[in-house]
């Protein structure tokens, strides 16, 4: 819907002086600012967001982040999934000063990268997530002024993980943040990404963060996704990841903050003998709303996916779930399962689920489930004859539900700091 | 693909021929006065007027949905006939009276009414085009208290009822198609089965589309009272045309206080040929609204149409209350369907089921699109979903578009799909068990669609049975 009404509360971001930039990249942004104009912030006419209403997001003029306060190592060290290398972003901006990347990993803020010239950026920044794929991608596009870009050199494994932070303080209230992560992966190196989302202050601002991967025949990723924002702010978040033959993308996301948070997870399978794996979990309190919008395009034959989502719901949380797996005319012998399962602990919380499968081929294996339901009396009660009480009895069942997903983290130490999240997350829901 | 196959897959459409009688048609083109013009020519009372020119009114208001995942040119309004009828139509009497051709146009379709009469033990309420011609059984059903009858009978014998429950399921601005018709409709069937009356028999409708360029465009009324319980039947064949069609029903069921109501329907128009040239566009509105503790129960073959946008749905209104949905959809050559059902709970306890089973074949799009929607005060309620794609070839595609929309923590939704092709093991396992490539086609799909047919009653599924195995076998190549 076009709403030119719609844009000025972006001008100031839209307009924002830069630092002289290639052309590539100029040409890019004004593509991507027309095309914004052109489709503005989406109603809930917009099927794609008929039970995501981001129409609000139009009403605040936002501003870029202010000058951020200081922050440091002791701040971040509580977020940590891990110990290995991290790259931090401050209300959107690389602090070099508090990341710490090893050498032989090739990591290096975008603006940086940008700067440099880079041939990677030039040939995929922007076109991995093609704007066209929602109008905050576009948004982005034309608005980013800073990133992470990380490359994972050909037949190199990675030790540790890579941590990307993704940082907000008390600037960034009222203001739109716009990271960008970027990420290639050369023919078989191995390695995994862990992207976070957390905030030092109860802000109200948004989050408008695009993460695109590009993996080179044979590669291996790993992306852990934990959003955990300021309960106040908007999240939208748009991944991407292009595979080449024999690929293996993982992906495990998270959602427990912002007040609504959005994800849209696309992964274009464009080898044979690629496997996708997506899981994911998202636990809901109060008015939070969170939505995944996954798709997995299987444009070639001899392919596996496979997705569970799974959701537990409190309060007058909403939780809004669609998976579109599209398999084209020659990706015979696609093997492609989507599941998404909700767990609602409050009578006042709801669930939107849509599960879609588009297909064109017919030597397919395609299944998708999805249920909504409350936790079994009856299991409830078995634990109850046993001696474990109610609480505990909930909890643990609860637990067994969550743990289908969270066991496919493959790293121990994130599996276990992820853990520890979401049992911490769990004690706060059950009070 | 096998010669055997090719002939089999371009079979000719086999209820393609034209009876030849004089019809009594409008021109082409809609306005008010059209809308009019039907309604004098019906001598329906001022009230059934207005209702028809305040849907026409808010018909010229709305817009034609582009939503559903089909595909065609746009359609001329104005380019359609709004009424047709058979000119030797006289009072309705006895079968003796009715057209000789119109019996033979029967016969060749196989519901010979004078037979059906006999052994089946079946009212035929025939539509010809948009009037219906003979009602039978009408003094067996009498004696229970039933009525059945056309439309527009009833609207002259019992305005009361007709009054009283038309558009109060399906509204006349519902959707586009829904105020087409609740304009323009011609004739249809109406049903009342009083206060805890068993309908003593099925009570069945063929429709047949039979002039050209004439949309039609019936209007079902089954009205249930508190504990009543009937099975209707309702079936379609329409000869070959060039041009395309447009069929726009709306069929409304209203299930009182423990009443039962079953709605099979075997759909069976002309689908166009392999170009996609010609065939009906099928535009239905279907939907039942059932009270505490009352069933409504959907079952369809939809093996016809060029086009295919209908999904019948109950509102579960009353504590208790049952939905069902059993459904086969096969789509072959150009043929499109968007098809399922909305099953919306909003009563306590109330369960709702469906089962859909799409095939695809030559370069035929199949879409299962459904709702089911859990309201805040439908504590307790429970939905399965179950939706099979079986894909023959590789030129045509199944599509699912499942909206599940909970809002409350005591109830229970499972959705299940999966989409797959015809099992080349099991088609050898047959073969090797001397069964053709047709006859072992016909087995495994019979298999796959058995948990529909077998909602269906006995002759309707072996109808539906016989048209899936002209609607695909030897589609495997």
């Amino acid at each position: 819907m076009t709403t030119i009404a719609a844009v000025p509360p972006f001008a100031e971001l839209l307009d924002a002086p830069r630092p002289a930039e290639p052309a590539w990249l100029a040409a890019r942004r004004a593509a991507a600012a027309e095309r914004f104009a052109a489709v503005g912030v989406p109603s809930s006419r917009d099927e794609d967001w008929r039970f995501t209403p981001v129409s609000a997001i139009a009403n605040t003029a936002w501003t870029a982040p202010g000058v951020s306060p200081e922050v440091t190592a002791a701040d971040i060290a509580r977020f940590r999934l891990s110990t290995g290398s991290l790259a931090v972003l401050v209300d959107g901006r690389f602090a070099p000063d508090l990341s710490e990347l090893p050498a032989g990993v090739t990591a290096s803020s975008l603006h940086a990268a940008i700067s440099e010239g880079n041939a990677e950026l030039e040939s995929h920044l922007g076109l991995v997530a093609p704007i066209a794929m929602s109008p905050f991608v576009a948004l982005s596009l034309a608005t980013f002024t800073d990133g992470v870009v990380l490359h994972l050199a050909e037949g190199t494994t990675l030790a540790t993980p890579l941590e990307v932070m993704h940082l907000t303080t008390t600037a960034a209230e009222g203001a739109l943040i716009a990271p960008r992560v970027f990420v290639t992966a050369g023919t078989g190196a191995r390695g995994a990404i862990l992207e976070q989302f957390v905030s030092l202050a109860d802000t109200l601002h948004v989050t408008n963060a695009v993460t695109e991967l590009v993996l080179a025949p044979e590669s291996w990723v790993e992306h852990v996704r934990v959003q955990r924002e300021s309960e106040q702010a908007w999240h939208l978040g748009f991944t991407h990841a292009e595979q080449a033959t024999a690929s293996h993308y993982r992906s495990f996301a998270l959602s427990l903050g912002a007040k609504l948070a959005r994800h849209n997870l696309h992964a274009r399978l464009g080898g044979e003998q690629v496997e996708t794996l997506m899981y994911g979990l998202y636990l809901t309190r109060d008015s939070q709303l969170a939505d995944t919008h996954s798709a997995i395009f299987h444009d070639q034959p001899n392919c596996n996916s496979w997705e569970v989502y799974k959701g537990v719901l409190d309060d007058t949380s909403r939780a809004v779930f669609n998976g579109k797996v599209f398999v084209q005319p020659i990706a015979q012998k696609t093997d492609a399962k989507q599941t998404n399962r909700n767990l609602l602990l409050s009578d006042t919380a709801r669930v939107d689920t849509k599960p879609q499968l588009e297909i064109f081929a017919d030597d397919v294996k395609c299944t998708h489930g999805a249920t909504v339901g409350r936790l079994n009396d009856l299991q409830r009660y078995y634990l109850q004859t046993r001696g474990i009480g109610g609480r505990t009895a909930q909890e643990l069942l609860i637990w067994a539900f969550a743990a289908e997903v969270l066991t496919e983290v493959t790293i121990a130490p994130v599996r276990a700091a992820i853990e520890q999240i979401v049992r911490n997350r769990l004690d706060e829901m059950l009070g | 693909m096998s010669t055997e196959m090719e002939t089999l897959v371009n079979r000719e459409y086999k209820h393609g021929w034209v009876t030849d009688i004089e019809m009594d048609t409008l021109p082409p083109g809609l306005t008010e006065e059209t809308v009019r013009f039907i309604s004098a020519k019906k001598e329906e009372p001022e009230w059934l007027l207005e209702w028809r020119l305040k849907a026409y009114r808010r018909w010229l208001e709305m817009t034609e949905p582009t939503w559903p995942n089909v595909h065609y040119p746009p359609i001329d309004y104005q380019s359609i006939a709004y009424y047709s009828s058979p000119k030797s139509m006289k009072p309705l009497g006895s079968l003796d009276e009715v057209d000789p051709k119109l019996l033979e146009t029967y016969e060749k379709l196989g519901i010979p009414l004078s037979e059906q009469k006999l052994l089946a033990g079946v009212a035929v309420d025939a539509i010809f085009d948009s009037v219906s011609v003979g009602t039978t059984f009408k003094a067996t059903l009498a004696k229970e208290g039933v009525i059945f009858c056309s439309f527009g009978e009833a609207v002259k014998e019992h305005p009361e009822l007709v009054k009283k429950y038309l558009g109060s399921v399906v509204p006349a601005s519902d959707n586009y198609f829904a105020a087409l018709n609740s304009a323009v409709f011609s004739d249809g069937s109406f049903v009342y089965i009083p206060k805890g009356v068993r309908c003593p028999m099925e009570l069945s409708t063929y429709f047949r589309i039979n002039a050209a360029n004439t949309g039609q465009f019936e209007r079902t009324l089954i009205v249930a009272e508190e504990g009543a319980y009937v099975s209707y039947l309702e079936g379609c064949t329409a000869p070959k045309r060039d041009e395309n069609q447009l069929h726009a029903a709306v069929v409304e069921l209203v299930a009182l206080d423990d009443a039962s109501i079953k709605y099979s329907t075997v759909q069976n128009w002309y689908a166009g040929d392999e170009n996609g040239v010609g065939g009906i566009y099928n535009f239905v509105t279907k939907r039942g609204k059932a009270g505490a503790r009352a069933k409504i129960s959907w079952t369809q073959v939809e093996t016809g149409s060029a086009i295919t946008w209908k999904y019948p749905s109950v509102i579960l209104q009353g504590d208790d209350s049952i939905g069902e949905f059993y459904s086969v959809a096969v789509v072959n050559g150009m043929q499109q369907a968007d098809t399922g059902t909305k099953m919306i709970h909003i009563g306590r306890n109330t369960k709702s089921t469906i089962i859909s089973k799409g095939i695809s074949a030559g370069k035929g799009q199949n879409s299962y699109r459904g709702q089911v929607k859990i309201l805040p005060k439908a504590h307790g309620a429970r939905n399965y979903t179950q939706c099979d794609s079986m894909l023959i070839g590789n030129a045509c595609g199944a599509h699912t578009f499942p909206y599940i929309d909970v809002q409350n923590s005591t109830s229970d939704v499972e959705h299940e799909a999966s989409t797959s092709k015809i099992g080349e093991d099991q088609i050898f396992y047959c073969k090797a068990r001397g069964l053709n490539t047709e006859h072992a086609i016909s087995v495994i799909v019979n298999g796959f669609c058995r948990e529909v047919f077998r909602e269906l009653p006995m002759e309707f599924a072996i109808e539906a049975q016989k048209l899936l195995g002209i609607s695909l076998e030897g589609s495997v190549g």
